[in-house]
């Protein structure tokens, strides 16, 4: 039997992927949308699991507005890459430091 | 299984709304060739219809509808109203930049009335799921919006940064809500203080959870130590984009704050009340002292912006009734205010020159008398100079804090007033004792955009001689919700 504890560890462990993917990722931009992915898969383990423990359905349905919403966001961030790869002709990061001051 | 089919009244505004923003989304697609402003005009009068439907049905007592998912109650009518007059003001002085600077089209507005919906959802969310979706809707449209001027780098560039950062800043306020799902078993926002309150709740994960929403909150408010976004984001888009993301969103953010911290977690108090302390100080101290030095005007509004978020969380750590009342009253103010000092830019602003340094406003008394005055009251409103309103709403949050036994806040809040009163006097400074580059006369594109900027700042004069009516509003609509 796998416990409630074992599920989030493994939530906490994507979290921590993710932040990392965007905090250290100094390469590419499609890595950052990929890491938003991964938080949002980490809330998701989160609800399913504690749904499953608590015996409730609600967090399964939370589950399923995240996942559709996650897609939505992802088509407009790919959108907005596209339009700095036309500007830039790159989506490295280092290369998006033009507004400083 | 039975189902029951929800009352759809409360909803209706948010209904109405919904339908006429698909009407104009399709009907723009024909108008835009022939009848250029017809998609502009048929918004504003869109937030007209559903502020009159608002006012004619004011919510006295909470109804809870959707199987206790949406809320509709005196407090959310009255930021409801507020959002569609900020909004209004915004749609107004956004048109002429975006005719100024040639890329009019339907698709801001629209965007904008989305915007304006999911604020509308967010303010009446009554569980976490609504919050969410209200959240998205609002902050998936401004994205868009950001990143609109195809062909300025800058706004590319702003688009992307907004994106990641608001994604992030929803991951966070995601796994929070996780976290509380899991300690209480519920989503609905006062199920959730009951359980809290019986102490039934696991406190080591419920206080991760509020530890996470509160780091969401501060991402969206633009609290430092999470503002990062803030300057970039304000000075790399379009002003008129600006106008619209510093102002209305900051009020859909205080509902967010309120919902969840004083309806879900009041019991919690001693968990947030340290963080939100800690963040209303460095908000304070950042957007006193890094403001000073910024010599874009956008940049400069963006961190007096985060000052203005420090004062308003005051409030909020205040929580009491009245506190929250402050701070509600705070945030409407602070959006006003921002729609003239971003108006401003954009009235000034024409073809090829954005009007947006400090510099640019050198000697504006000589080349146009009536607007520089009008700035000078705008200025005088933020830096909270009485008579203007903004004195008022600085006055009421530093009572509600001393009142809650915070004086050294209050100390602190008063000496982060004073210094940034010193950015805002460099702008008038530059309007009015130094020498203009250009010294011939300078006229906004369309004299609208004066009586636009006029009424504002006139407003603010007149609220502030009078403010009583508008500050019991704010205060009899939490007394009646609590």
């Amino acid at each position: 039997m796998i416990a409630l504890s074992d599920y989030l560890i493994f939530g906490a462990i994507l979290f921590v992927i993710s932040m990392a993917g965007i905090f250290l990722n100094r390469k590419n931009v499609i890595v950052l949308l990929m890491a938003i992915e991964l938080l949002l898969l980490a809330v998701n383990t989160n609800l399913v699991a504690f749904s499953h423990f608590h015996n409730d359905v609600t967090g399964q349905i939370f589950v399923f507005f995240i996942l559709t919403v996650a897609a939505a966001e992802a088509a407009i961030g790919l959108a907005i890459i596209v339009l700095v790869f036309r500007k830039r002709k790159s989506i490295n990061v280092d290369d998006l430091g033009t507004l400083k001051g | 299984m039975n189902f029951v089919i929800p009352s759809f009244t409360p909803a209706v505004p948010e209904m109405v709304l919904l339908a006429l923003i698909s009407t104009i989304l399709i009907a723009d697609t024909f108008w835009a060739k022939r009848f250029q402003f017809a998609t502009y005009y048929a918004t504003q009068i869109s937030l007209v219809v559903v502020g009159f439907l608002i006012i004619s049905s004011f919510a006295t007592v909470p109804v809870i509808t959707f199987d206790g998912s949406f809320v509709r109650d005196s407090f959310g009518d009255v930021l409801k109203l507020f959002v569609l007059a900020v909004s209004f003001g915004v749609f107004f002085f956004g048109r002429e930049y975006l005719v100024q600077h040639k890329f009019f089209s339907g698709e801001f507005f629209v965007l904008g009335l989305f915007s304006v919906l999911g604020m509308f959802v967010m303010i009446s969310a009554h569980n976490m799921i609504t919050m969410y979706l209200g959240l998205e809707i609002m902050s998936l449209a401004i994205y868009a919006m950001v990143a609109m001027r195809k062909e300025s780098a800058g706004a590319v560039e702003a688009g992307l940064k907004y994106f990641v950062l608001g994604a992030l800043a929803t991951g966070m306020l995601l796994y929070g809500f996780s976290m509380i799902y899991g300690a209480t078993g519920s989503i609905t926002f006062p199920e959730i203080a009951d359980i809290i309150a019986s102490g039934k709740a696991d406190t080591v994960v419920l206080s991760f959870g509020v530890v996470f929403v509160v780091i969401g909150l501060a991402f969206k408010l633009g609290a430092v130590p999470f503002h990062m976004w803030v300057p970039d984001v304000y000075h790399g888009s379009p002003t008129a984009v600006t106008l619209f993301l510093a102002t209305a969103p900051k009020i859909a953010a205080f509902a967010m704050l309120y919902r969840l911290l004083a309806e879900a977690m009041p019991d919690l108090l001693k968990d947030w009340q340290s963080l939100i302390i800690m963040l209303s100080v460095l908000s304070l101290i950042v957007g006193a002292f890094v403001a000073i030095v910024q010599d874009n005007l956008k940049r400069m509004l963006a961190y007096s912006g985060i000052g203005h978020m420090g004062f308003l969380l005051l409030g909020v750590i205040a929580a009491t009734p009245d506190g929250y009342a402050s701070a509600m009253f705070y945030v409407v103010i602070y959006a006003i205010t921002g729609v003239a000092g971003f108006g401003v830019i954009a009235t000034l602003s024409r073809t090829g020159k954005e009007f947006d340094l400090i510099s640019d406003f050198k000697g504006l008394n000589a080349r146009n008398p009536w607007l520089a005055l009008m700035i000078l009251m705008i200025m005088f409103s933020m830096a909270g100079v009485p008579p203007f309103i903004g004195f008022w709403a600085k006055l009421l949050v530093v009572e509600e804090i001393i009142q809650a036994g915070f004086l050294w806040l209050a100390v602190l809040a008063v000496i982060a007033a004073v210094i940034s009163a010193f950015y805002y006097l460099k702008v008038i400074k530059a309007m009015y004792f130094d020498t203009p580059e250009d010294a011939s006369k300078l006229e906004p594109a369309n004299s609208r955009l004066t009586i636009g900027v006029s009424s504002i700042a006139i407003l603010l004069l007149v609220l502030g001689l009078l403010p009583g009516t508008m500050i019991d509003v704010f205060f009899n609509s939490l007394n009646v919700v609590s």
